[in-house]
């Protein structure tokens, strides 16, 4: 295939569409608040009134708006409807020949929509994810054919590196030097991975980004390998994500049959094969290290760096490891060129960043934002705020984030400044909390979350978090002392300097973030009689 | 192959490169602690006992895997590492049921030595009492998991020296500990030769010979090295 049968498959594509498309999310959200139905009904809509010739009914990725879920949209007009039943669904389709929609219509100007920036979803909720025609009809597989013609690999390399594209994964690690430090290591076989063990509490981009857009992933990913040299990907995706799973199953195949992937692809000389591996259930083997040990057959246990992947990764050879949100980013590089990516974002956050935002927020779901947007827009004017009540903290990062205090709100949103007051990127876990939550428990939860995530192999990790945990539990029952305020914090430092990996690192973010922006919480728990230390009933 | 040349703790080292950090301050007569650590077998880092501090490095790094490179200076004793070893012996100690005064490797135990190295009289967290298992089915040996600290000595000498791969890891966190076989009762597993290097391996009393009793644990350390020379290098005697 060359590049006059890709443009002529999308031209296909487009002229099939009818004029009005009826887009369902089909993502896992949706499809738990019954969306399949509301599917059917919409389509069974069309026959009976008999607008096949001008309608169809498109299943399709997340639209982002998870709270208000199933959604359906409408093109070309734009209009959106919320939290639709089966029963209503039917009148959606009345009301594109004059009759009346029951269903809330949303607002697509909502500040929500509005003031998002979409590049790795820019086609989700518009593209049905189990067909690459529809994906190619959108500009799809463009930017691979333009590298495997009219780019070499290090000019690849050299693209993505004045991109400024960061890892997404949480680290931040510049990508392009990433890329450029697998590209230079000598040796024939070389490995390119892409890491969707995505396991944070309250985090689902990367589920999101799978299960709407594939393909966006696997031109990543081609690309990836064409930079460095690698000729086989594997796509690492926890075995909770079944439907990412069954789409990029189906997206492979789709791109192997059009001779996208595989050997020869465009009819170049290049070859590239992905084969999907499946987590079984841990946290830790997102962390790099643990990931490729999983792929090789063995115990998800973290390995000591250095060597680096990019050195000694998968089987001992040089591996590119890359978040999918990372890779995601990689074909839209390409095809609007790095300057255009490095002037959006701040001087060393480039780009955007997809959020998940949860908890105490009057809109949840997932948003797309350039980086360097305050925090404040994205609760308050994006989120809509706390229903009924005042934010006191967002939390980012998961559990290896930290706990931002109402008071630094107005911070922007970027690596850096982030890390600098001790909470973290991370992949993008946004929980928003109100007045009526105690910090503490928060830090105790995430603490649980951690010891029962840890692999165990590493001291500090093992059973530092659980000591952490149950110094928690003694502080939250009213039981601790100033000495165990103090041993709390000692610990928190030892686990952070002394563990194996990220996991053990990261853990004690949490408790020292709330520490450090709420001790007033902690001192409220410590009874009065313990203020020298002493346990109340060691006090005569 | 080239030479490095290096500061540990002010005194300068030459090591061959791809030398350890470890193997170079031993050859220099500089003791770091260490648990996980055993001559003749692969390197885990995960006690992190050995960690040293490198000047310009922000992170502490495990002296066990970490390469000698030129000009670094080390410093493997600083109080605040001395601070560090101390907790990570009291931690182990809370999380097992460590008993010295009946146990077979007492007088005869790296993590008791190793105690009263890092001067550990009192653990400062509260002992975790875990309810562990014993399988003493194995007609010549059994393994006290209570005294277990898991540093996978034993499944790397029956993997890599025996090469019988009897233990391993099951489960993770606080919940992991050594597994025989498929999970089975040691007797039961056929896999096991029955060789011993567990028991010289086990740097506490956790996996011992039948009949110790109370600090009566002996081990043949030296045997594991001479095994591995006598493959790597051929000298075949002792």
């Amino acid at each position: 295939m060359d590049l006059s049968e890709l443009l002529k498959i999308g031209d296909r594509e487009k002229k099939q569409q009818k004029s009005i498309r009826v887009h369902c999310c089909t993502s896992t959200g949706c499809q738990a608040a019954n969306s399949l139905s509301v599917k059917n009904n919409l389509a069974n809509a069309v026959q009976e009134l008999g607008l096949s010739d001008r309608v169809e009914v498109v299943g399709v990725g997340c639209m982002g708006f998870c709270g208000r879920g199933p959604l359906v949209q409408i093109d070309p007009e734009d209009i959106l409807y919320e939290v639709v039943t089966p029963e209503e669904a039917p009148s959606i389709i009345d009301a594109l020949s004059g009759g009346v929609a029951k269903p809330i219509q949303g607002n697509s100007q909502h500040p929500f929509f509005a003031r998002q920036m979409r590049i790795v979803r820019q086609h989700t909720g518009k593209v049905d994810p189990e067909r690459i025609e529809e994906y190619i009809a959108v500009g799809g597989y463009q930017s691979l054919y333009k590298v495997l013609y009219e780019m070499t690999p290090a000019e690849v390399v050299s693209e993505i590196s004045k991109s400024g594209l960061r890892g997404r994964g949480g680290g931040g690690y510049p990508t392009g030097l990433k890329w450029a430090t697998v590209a230079k290591m000598p040796g024939d076989q070389k490995y390119v991975i892409c890491n969707g063990d995505e396991g944070d509490p309250g985090a689902f981009m990367d589920r999101s980004v799978l299960e709407s857009d594939p393909h966006l992933v696997l031109e990543g990913m081609v690309i990836a390998g064409y930079a460095v040299g690698a000729n086989h990907g594997y796509i690492y995706v926890r075995a909770e994500y079944p439907l990412a799973i069954q789409r990029l199953q189906k997206a492979i195949q789709q791109a192997k049959k059009y001779g996208i992937l595989g050997s020869q692809i465009f009819e170049s000389p290049f070859d590239f094969k992905i084969d999907i591996r499946i987590g079984a259930g841990a946290f830790v083997c997102g962390e790099e290290t643990a990931l490729i040990q999983s792929i090789e057959g063995k115990r998800g246990n973290p390995v000591p760096r250095p060597p680096y992947p990019a050195e000694s990764g998968l089987w001992k050879c040089p591996t590119l490891i890359n978040n999918v949100e990372t890779l995601a980013n990689v074909a839209t590089i390409i095809h609007q060129g790095a300057d255009w990516y490095a002037s959006i974002g701040t001087e060393n956050s480039k780009g955007t960043k997809i959020f998940a935002l949860t908890g105490k927020i009057r809109n949840n779901g997932l948003i797309e934002v350039p980086m360097g947007i305050s925090l404040r827009e994205i609760v308050e004017e994006m989120g809509g705020g706390v229903p009924d009540g005042e934010v006191k903290a967002v939390q980012t990062g998961g559990p290896s984030g930290g706990c931002i205090p109402a008071s630094m709100l107005d911070i922007p949103v970027d690596y850096d400044s982030l890390s600098k007051i001790g909470s973290m990127m991370g992949s993008g876990g946004m929980v928003v909390m109100d007045r009526a939550t105690s910090m503490v428990e928060v830090a105790q939860f995430y603490m649980q979350f951690c010891r029962e995530e840890s692999c165990g192999k590493c001291v500090p990790c093992r059973a530092g978090t659980v000591q952490l945990y149950s110094l928690l539990d003694k502080i939250l029952n009213k039981q601790g002392t100033q000495a165990d305020l103090e041993k709390l914090e000692t610990l928190c430092h030892m686990v952070k300097k002394t563990s194996l990996c990220g996991l053990g690192i990261s853990a004690p973010n949490p408790i020292l973030s709330t520490l450090r922006y709420f001790p007033e919480e902690y001192q409220e728990l410590i009874p009065a009689e313990s203020l020298n230390g002493k346990v109340r009933h060691g006090s005569s | 192959m080239s030479v490095k040349t290096l500061t540990i703790n002010n005194t300068p080292v030459a090591a061959e490169e791809g030398k350890t950090i470890l193997e170079a301050a031993k050859e220099a007569g500089i003791h770091i602690p260490t648990l996980c650590f055993l001559e003749g077998v692969s390197t885990v880092a995960a006690c992190r006992m050995c960690l040293v501090e490198i000047e310009g490095i922000n992170k502490l790094l495990p002296a066990c895997v970490t390469q000698v490179t030129e000009a670094i200076v080390v410093h493997t004793n600083t109080p605040k590492l001395q601070e560090y070893r101390r907790m990570v012996i009291e931690l182990l100690f809370a999380e097992g049921n460590h008993v010295c005064s009946i146990c077979v490797a007492n007088g005869n135990c790296e993590l008791q030595n190793l105690a009263i190295e890092v001067g550990m009289d009192h653990t400062r967290f509260p002992y975790r009492f875990p309810k562990r298992s014993v399988d003493v089915s194995h007609p010549q040996f059994g393994i006290d998991r209570n005294r277990c600290i898991l540093c996978t000595r034993c499944v790397r000498v029956c993997g890599e020296i025996e090469g019988a791969h009897v233990w391993d890891v099951a489960q993770r966190g606080a919940d992991a500990y050594i597994v025989s076989g498929l999970s089975q009762p040691w007797s039961e597993v056929e896999a096991c030769t029955s060789c011993g290097k567990c028991v010289d391996a086990c740097p506490t009393g956790a996996i011992f010979r039948k009949g110790t009793t109370t600090a009566e644990k002996q081990r043949d350390r030296a045997k594991l090295q001479f095994l591995v020379d006598a493959r790597e290098k051929h000298e075949w005697t002792r």
